[in-house]
């Protein structure tokens, strides 16, 4: 075992955790304002099509390549940023559903992930098959040539967006005046409309904002993981990270420990299958990830003195005029 | 627009339902009405993506125009959860339903107790019934050619095998490359991950980013996308297309891919079926039916290889060959087939161990 091999290893943890990370960071900040959104796995699907899609038709565009050569470097930066776009327009169906009609959270959620599911196989009917361009690193490859460099400057400029993300949520939840606003919005939607705030309007921005994280998750599986489409690709991640959230107790930095103990055991998984460790049956292995991440998860929440507790408004419908 | 999906499905079934009469009416001149259940989505570009190629195969069939027409439920759990799909598509009037994977055997059977009318196949099953009939491709023979070029282009001497569950279909896989590999090149190792899952692109990634590290220089998938490929080019070892030719995705990677063909099947079904000829059948087509091919072989591949590769083609046509001859010893080294003696097709149906060589 030399250092290749192990860094090696840590590259395939970071592109299982990755995406997980995302979308949780996302739900997290939902989740603090009150809303309840079970359509993470629709909205990272809406995702992962637009941000294949969009950097598809940029540089496999022949006109392009000559008018704007710079603008096919960036494809896959625009691509990125549509999955954002379109995560945050279909977790907008969910808002205006919820937050101005009323209507019940998990239901609705629930449906957006069908929604999601399907709107992105009806678009990406004609991306099946097609080999797309992935979004690699954007350091220079000598940085990661020797195995260190490569343990920090080896990834897609998505992994480094995700730690960002998630230090910057911890950061707005709790020494921001505007995350203490969220934060009340989701412990106390009455007193927080008395006071003047706009419950409805927060929560407005919650939704968009971990729709947009969602899409960007989802490009992560067309874009980096991968660069191709295929229908129902996220297989079920959307529903890991609504997990973490939950078994996280709503914190950002037990989020990230949970979301890399996940892509840890699920490596471990892997390793221990190739190399025959065949002492505990294959399905045993293959539940490992999730059992683990839900008992370190639940030991960190036991440690720690209370605190664990859900926002209390979670999943409540809050009308402003009723 | 005969695009059924699992969730408008029930709807649709209560409509059917509340139509007994026209449900069950046969007039002569009417279609037969054939129904599909699919494991994933049919752009898997893999597994289901070849069985709705024969689907289509089949309508298009100069033959049967006109006379047949064919529904899907796409993305159904292999668990009970299937029983209430199948038994709406029996209670929707399709007289000709096809099961499109290992996993719901049981579920087939128990609907067909209740339907004796209703003709089904199941695909890759062994249970059989008087109105469930099974049917399989010699995916193995593939297997056979893709193990002869990976034992020979391997310099590491390990080459990996990506699989979903440890279910007979795959374990002949593994067995049927590693065998062939080893003809080759005897002290060959054969790496095997079970990811447990036939659809999780991630996950597939993962896997072979794993084997890769562990020093695998070839890697074949048995799970239903193009994703382990993808990695296979971007560490710069070897792979094989699964289901169809996948070379777009890993031009330097891809050598060939196995292409699964159900088409001239289920055409002679649904001819049997119009003829009121159906049987319960046990048929297990393979290269020299057809219904099992490989893609164009990679340029780069080296004329020897590309020779020998053709070699065990051309012996499953003659029947001159058969990578299941003795002796073939299991992992622990015990004895399973005699110098010389040929595995039978019944054994091989079933078989549940690994042969030496193989890492698991």
């Amino acid at each position: 075992m030399n250092a290749e091999f192990i860094i090696a290893a840590i590259v395939t943890i970071v592109n299982v955790t990755t995406p997980i990370l995302l979308a949780a960071t996302g739900e997290l900040v939902v989740e603090k304002s009150g809303v309840l959104n079970l359509g993470i796995e629709g909205m990272m699907l809406v995702g992962a099509i637009a941000g294949f899609a969009v950097t598809f038709e940029i540089s496999n565009n022949p006109g392009l390549a000559d008018a704007a050569p710079w603008l096919v470097g960036a494809a896959p930066w625009l691509g990125v940023l549509a999955a954002a776009a379109a995560g945050a327009a279909v977790s907008m169906i969910f808002g205006v559903l919820v937050l101005s009609l009323g209507s019940n959270q998990v239901a609705t959620g629930l449906a957006l992930t069908i929604f999601g599911t399907g709107l992105s196989t009806l678009i990406g009917e004609s991306y099946v098959g097609m080999a797309g361009q992935s979004f690699d690193s954007i350091f220079p490859d000598a940085w990661a040539e020797d195995p260190i460099g490569k343990l920090f400057f080896g990834y897609s400029p998505l992994v480094y967006i995700a730690f960002i993300a998630v230090f910057a949520v911890y950061w707005f939840l709790n020494r921001t005046r505007a995350g203490l606003v969220l934060r009340a919005v989701g412990e106390n939607d009455v007193s927080a409309r008395s006071i003047g705030y706009s419950v409805v309007g927060v929560r407005y921005g919650a939704i968009a904002f971990g729709g947009a994280m969602s899409g960007v998750a989802g490009s992560y599986f067309t874009l980096v993981s991968n660069s191709l489409w295929q229908p129902g690709m996220t297989a079920g991640r959307g529903w890991i990270a609504l997990a973490l959230v939950v078994f996280a107790g709503w914190r950002s930095g037990r989020l990230l420990a949970g979301a890399y103990f996940f892509g840890l055991f699920m490596t471990l998984e892997l390793y221990a299958k190739a190399s025959g460790f065949s002492f505990l049956p294959s399905q045993f292995w293959a539940a490992m990830p999730y059992l683990m991440a839900i008992i370190v998860l639940a030991v960190m929440s036991a440690r720690a003195s209370g605190g664990a507790e859900a926002p209390a408004c979670l999943g409540k419908t809050y009308m402003p005029d009723a | 627009m005969h695009v059924l999906t699992r969730r408008n499905f029930v709807k649709s079934a209560a409509a059917a339902s509340a139509l007994p009469l026209l449900g069950r009416s046969t007039f002569a001149d009417e279609p037969l009405k054939v129904g599909y259940i699919f494991l994933g989505p049919i752009g898997d570009y893999g597994w289901t993506w070849a069985h709705n190629k024969g689907r289509k195969a089949m309508l298009d069939d100069a033959a049967l125009k006109g006379k047949v027409t064919a529904d899907y439920v796409e993305n159904v759990n292999e668990d009970a959860s299937a029983i209430p799909v199948i038994k709406d598509l029996a209670a929707q009037g399709h007289k000709l339903i096809f099961t499109t994977s290992f996993g719901y055997m049981d579920q087939t059977l128990e609907v067909a107790k209740d339907f004796p009318d209703i003709k089904f196949e199941h695909c890759t099953g062994y249970k059989h019934a008087p109105n469930v009939g099974t049917y399989n491709n010699r995916f193995h023979e593939g297997r056979a050619a893709c193990g002869t070029i990976a034992g020979m282009m391997s310099k590491t001497g390990t080459i990996g095998y990506l699989g979903s569950f440890k279910v007979p279909e795959v374990v002949l896989g593994v067995n049927s490359f590693a065998l062939a590999a080893q003809a080759q090149n005897p002290n060959i190792k054969v790496k095997l991950v079970m990811i447990d899952s036939w659809f999780d692109p991630a996950k597939e990634s993962a896997a072979a980013e794993t084997l890769a590290n562990l020093g695998c220089d070839v890697v074949t998938t048995h799970t239903d996308s193009p994703a382990a490929l993808q990695v296979c080019e971007k560490k710069k070892i070897y792979g094989f297309g699964q289901g169809a030719d996948m070379s777009k995705f890993a031009p330097h990677a891809h050598l060939t891919a196995i292409e699964d063909i159900w088409g001239p099947y289920y055409i002679s079904r649904a001819k049997a079926m119009l003829a009121g000829k159906w049987d319960s059948d046990d048929a297990w087509w393979g290269i020299k039916e057809g219904a099992v091919t490989l893609a164009p072989y990679n340029k780069a591949l080296p004329a020897n290889v590309v020779a020998a590769s053709d070699k065990v083609i051309n012996g499953y046509k003659d029947g001159s060959y058969d990578v299941f001859t003795g002796p073939i010893y299991d992992q622990a080294g015990t004895l399973k087939a005699p110098k010389g003696e040929k595995m039978s097709l019944k054994d091989l149906a079933v078989i549940d161990w690994y042969v030496k060589g193989v890492q698991s």
